[in-house]
């Protein structure tokens, strides 16, 4: 049972290193390590090129592995480490000295330096982020591969031939970057159960900010180098450190804000408004049933604060209703709950997505002026349906519920949305066994 | 707290420091997003305290005139000097490509001054360029480069504010590059064999900018202070030694600018802005994740009080109320960022008391009692799942110990309660007496402290009160509005925070 917590935001703490690896990232992790136990080989037989450089690299990836981050979606991203893998990638000179290392060198000392980097991650009881490292592994190596025969093609000499060279690697390392969007999309879609063309767009949409940074010092690394030596490595891995901190602080904010609204949600349970674990199963399968229809992180996310919140109105009221479920109360007073809640969360001045969403819960999809928008359709339909299972695995008690939304599907419940929820219920079925 | 649309901590200054720092002379005056004074004390990330008046156009003393006029008409003397012994500007015009690039890039990096993670600073580049400016076309053409601050585009700024900060940058980039040439430093692209010589001559002109920028700065912000209340400018020199050193770091950029410009050209120079401005976006999406979060608990803890209806706005000035006290006896920001979240969420568990008994008419029965007693325990169990200070829970579960031991959940005495629940609950009984009650008015802010010291040692960490009475006298007490509202159902149960109304158990007899 993957994926329910983890599905956006930050996965629960202890569960990401936990989870075992699934089949699309087994396979990443063995095409990485084949390629490495070439690479190795090759370098091996062939001896190692200009030592001192490759040294010089290697210690600066490995560095840059050891300050790992987290980005948004559970994501993991390692900028100073692979700006030292790119710049080592498209380096052409150094002091003076043309650079020599052929691509298979490059994949060889970039993977040395990423594991000596995940040993303290290991020794800190931290997963080693095998699939991580592999898909940043092969982004590199698409970079070397196309970079490093071009640069004993032509070799730059002139001064004035610099500006092809920025060309070469901009062309080259965007198409590293995009080579990494698409194993880290690949992933996510047979993880997650999400659609390749949004977990593309989602990927390239989180990436795109600290992909430009690294690119760009790769880019400093490389030309500095001719006139500073080996010294730029240090130099230029200044400023990204600068934008790693302030990735840092971004991460662990919006990290905060989840766990906030996901405990401030528990305030109607205790409160005895509605059962236990309500708010939180039914905030896991309306993100279930969104991805499932294709909404992308964004919109999961604001859907999950919707779920998560749907019920606050509840608040407001100066009795619980009997039992806590709203899928029995009548019209009226669902109306009347739904647009409590979105009063509160219209408070907060930030979340207008989410107060339309909580607003508009308590419509049948099919009747109104305008239908109500998708999450809110979400939101009623899995809010029923916890109503009805609740905790319980049932799979009688499961079948019952669906068949009792299937039937109310001409005005009440939109059929593609509980579609999507038989599927998501089954999945959670056959995954428990 | 978010509401006064205040820009968290993190969004401010500038590393080539500019003349926006003092509390009057903000940047963005009026509505929307303000640039928050450097003086904001202790790493507050949603400021509640310095209301923020729109009022950038205070009044300037003669001294401060006087000083303006200096700095600028030095910066002018320079100019002409320089034009008197080189009409044509033979060195900065002869360079007319690189003169214009550098200011494009001296104005993209001085028009948006990237926030950066240090506290409150936050630093614009802009040092960097004018440092690079110095190795590429000498003294006088940094003076240019630095002189268009003058037409940087940034919301806010006075005519005077410009011409002060354009005369400032000046200055400080043409006594830079004249060190710069004085110890040895050539003018024009460096090469390969300019590499460790220029180093020496290009640090101590970057410590001159950088000392430079900050005197003419420092006098500026001595004539005309702050204007906060509380604030006269004394939090600048907390921070400055860290503003130096980050602007230190910055002008090595400099060097590395002016480095690439003889390899890959201005092209390759734009590219070391690029992790900056990364950076800069960066923070803005903390910046605004971080309104957001403020904003959203703040609603969902005036959800939680709509249930228990006198004590709306409650969580809000507690939280604000413990952050005070936490200031004054000197926490460091992140704990008192801390505080802040564990005084607005003190009494979230109070949901799980069932709303008969909140608002129950007379004494409670034994039951009832322990129901009321168990809300910091339930308070917890919602908010243990938050990735907190541990600090901030035990604030929340233990905020209604007494000193003297005979306190709830826990019975704890003196020490033994953490420090975050003894401030809390200074605040949150000070709040407590100062609201309408059904049973009484509101206490005034006097009688409350005069209560407070009443009760300092068996209740209350004496301390504390004591630091709070001086955060209160210093930067006043905002009291809930509106007169005493008596309920429907005449409900007369006292406050359970109410120090004076203790809660009794009714005798069962």
């Amino acid at each position: 049972m993957k994926g329910t917590t983890a599905v956006i935001g930050e996965p629960a703490q202890g569960e990401s290193w936990q989870r075992a690896m699934d089949s699309g990232e087994l396979l990443l992790v063995a095409a990485a390590g084949m390629l490495v136990v070439a690479a190795v080989a090759q370098t091996a037989a062939a001896g190692l090129v200009q030592p001192r450089i490759a040294l010089a690299f290697g210690a600066l990836i490995s560095f840059g592995e050891v300050l790992r981050l987290s980005l948004e979606g559970g994501r993991e991203s390692a900028p100073i480490g692979s700006a030292g893998a790119f710049g080592y990638a498209v380096v052409l000179i150094v002091g003076g000295q043309p650079a020599l290392q052929p691509a298979l060198q490059v994949i060889a000392v970039v993977a040395a330096g990423m594991v000596l980097g995940a040993l303290p991650h290991l020794a800190a009881g931290r997963s080693a982020g095998l699939a991580g490292m592999a898909s940043r592994l092969i982004g590199v190596a698409v970079v070397a591969a196309l970079f490093r025969p071009l640069s004993t093609i032509v070799p730059i000499t002139r001064p004035r031939d610099w500006g092809l060279a920025l060309a070469g690697m901009a062309a080259v390392l965007v198409a590293g970057w995009l080579a990494e969007c698409l194993i880290g999309a690949l992933i996510s879609a047979d993880a997650l159960r999400a659609r390749f063309r949004v977990a593309l767009w989602d990927e390239m949409r989180v990436q795109l900010p600290l992909g430009a940074a690294v690119a760009a010092t790769a880019i400093l690394i490389a030309f500095a180098a001719d006139m500073m030596g080996l010294v730029a490595l240090g130099v230029f891995i200044a400023p990204l450190l600068v934008t790693q901190m302030a990735f840092r602080r971004y991460a662990v904010i919006r990290a905060t804000y989840l766990q906030t609204v996901r405990a401030l949600a528990r305030v109607t349970e205790v409160g005895g408004y509605v059962e236990d674990g309500h708010a939180r199963r039914v905030g896991r399968l309306a993100v279930l049933v969104g991805r499932e229809l294709g909404m992308s992180e964004p919109e999961l996310l604001e859907l999950e604060y919707a779920a998560l919140m749907h019920d606050i109105g509840q608040l407001s009221l100066r009795d619980p209703i009997p039992g806590g479920a709203t899928v029995l109360a009548s019209p009226e007073q669902q109306r009347r709950i739904a647009e409590l809640g979105a009063c509160v969360i219209d408070q907060a001045g930030v979340l207008d997505g989410v107060a339309e969403i909580v607003r508009y819960q308590s419509l049948p999809w099919r009747g109104q002026e305008r239908d109500p928008p998708v999450g809110s359709r979400i939101i009623r339909a899995a809010n029923a349906f916890d109503d009805l299972v609740g905790a319980s695995t049932e799979t009688s008690r499961t079948m019952a519920a669906l068949e009792w939304l299937r039937l109310d599907t001409a005005t009440e419940y939109d059929p593609r949305v509980v579609e999507a929820l038989a599927k998501v219920a089954g999945r959670r079925y056959r995954g428990r066994r | 707290m978010p509401s006064d649309g205040r820009a968290p901590a993190a969004e401010v200054t500038n590393a080539a420091p500019e003349w926006i720092r003092g509390g009057r002379w903000r940047a963005c005056a009026g509505t929307g997003r303000e640039q928050l004074a450097d003086g904001d004390p202790a790493g507050m990330v949603t400021g509640t305290e310095h209301r923020s008046a729109g009022e950038r156009t205070s009044k300037l003393s003669p001294g401060a005139w006087l000083y303006v006029g200096a700095v600028v008409a030095a910066a002018v003397a320079v100019l002409a000097q320089a034009l008197g012994a080189d009409p044509d500007l033979d060195g900065p015009v002869s360079q007319s490509w690189t003169m214009a690039v550098l200011v494009l890039l001296f104005l993209i990096c001085d028009s948006a001054p990237a926030a950066l993670a240090f506290g409150q600073s936050a630093w614009s580049p802009s040092s960097s360029v004018t440092l690079a400016a110095v190795v590429l076309v000498g003294p006088v053409g940094a003076l240019v480069v630095g002189a268009t601050a003058l037409f940087s585009v940034r919301r806010g700024l006075d005519l005077t504010q410009r011409v002060f900060n354009a005369s400032m940058y000046g200055l400080s980039a043409w006594a830079a590059g004249q060190v710069y040439l004085a110890l040895g430093g050539d003018v024009g692209p460096p090469s390969h064999g300019s590499f460790p010589a220029i180093i020496g001559p290009f640090a101590v002109a970057a410590v001159l900018h950088v000392l430079i920028n900050h005197a003419l700065l420092w006098g500026m912000l001595m004539l005309a202070p702050a204007s906060e209340p509380g604030q006269p400018g004394g939090a600048l020199q907390r921070y400055l030694p860290m503003l130096v050193l980050s602007d230190l770091g910055y002008a090595t950029l400099g060097l590395l600018i002016a480095a690439l410009w003889s390899v890959g050209g201005a092209f390759a120079a734009i590219l070391v802005l690029v992790p900056l401005f990364v950076a800069r976006w960066a923070i803005g999406q903390f910046a605004a994740q971080e309104r957001a979060y403020a904003s959203t608990m703040a609603a969902l803890c005036q959800a939680v009080e709509t249930k228990d209806w006198y004590t709306r706005g409650h969580s809000e000035r507690v939280s604000r109320g413990s952050a005070m006290i936490a200031r004054q006896v000197g926490m460091r920001g992140s704990r008192v960022e801390a505080i802040r979240y564990a005084g607005m969420l003190h009494d979230v568990g109070k949901l799980g008391v069932p709303t008969t008994v909140l608002q129950k008419n007379g004494a409670l029965t034994e039951e009832e009692l322990a129901a009321v007693q168990l809300h910091p325990m339930r308070g917890l169990a919602i908010v243990r799942e938050i990735g907190f200070l541990d600090e901030a829970l035990a604030g929340i579960m233990h905020h209604h110990e007494r000193m003297d031991g005979r306190g709830y959940p826990m019975g704890l005495a003196g020490d033994e309660i953490p420090e975050f629940a003894r401030v809390i609950a200074v605040a949150d009984a000070f709040d407590a007496m100062t609201s309408n009650r059904s049973y009484r008015g509101a206490r005034s802010i006097e009688e409350a402290i005069a209560d407070l010291r009443k009760w300092s040692g068996t209740q209350f960490d004496p301390a504390l009160v004591e630091a709070f009475v001086a955060a209160v006298q210093r930067e006043g007490w905002e009291q809930p509005p509106g007169a005493p509202v008596r309920p429907a159902g005449g409900v007369t149960v006292p406050d359970h925070d109410d120090p004076a109304a203790q809660l009794r158990v009714v005798d069962s007899k």
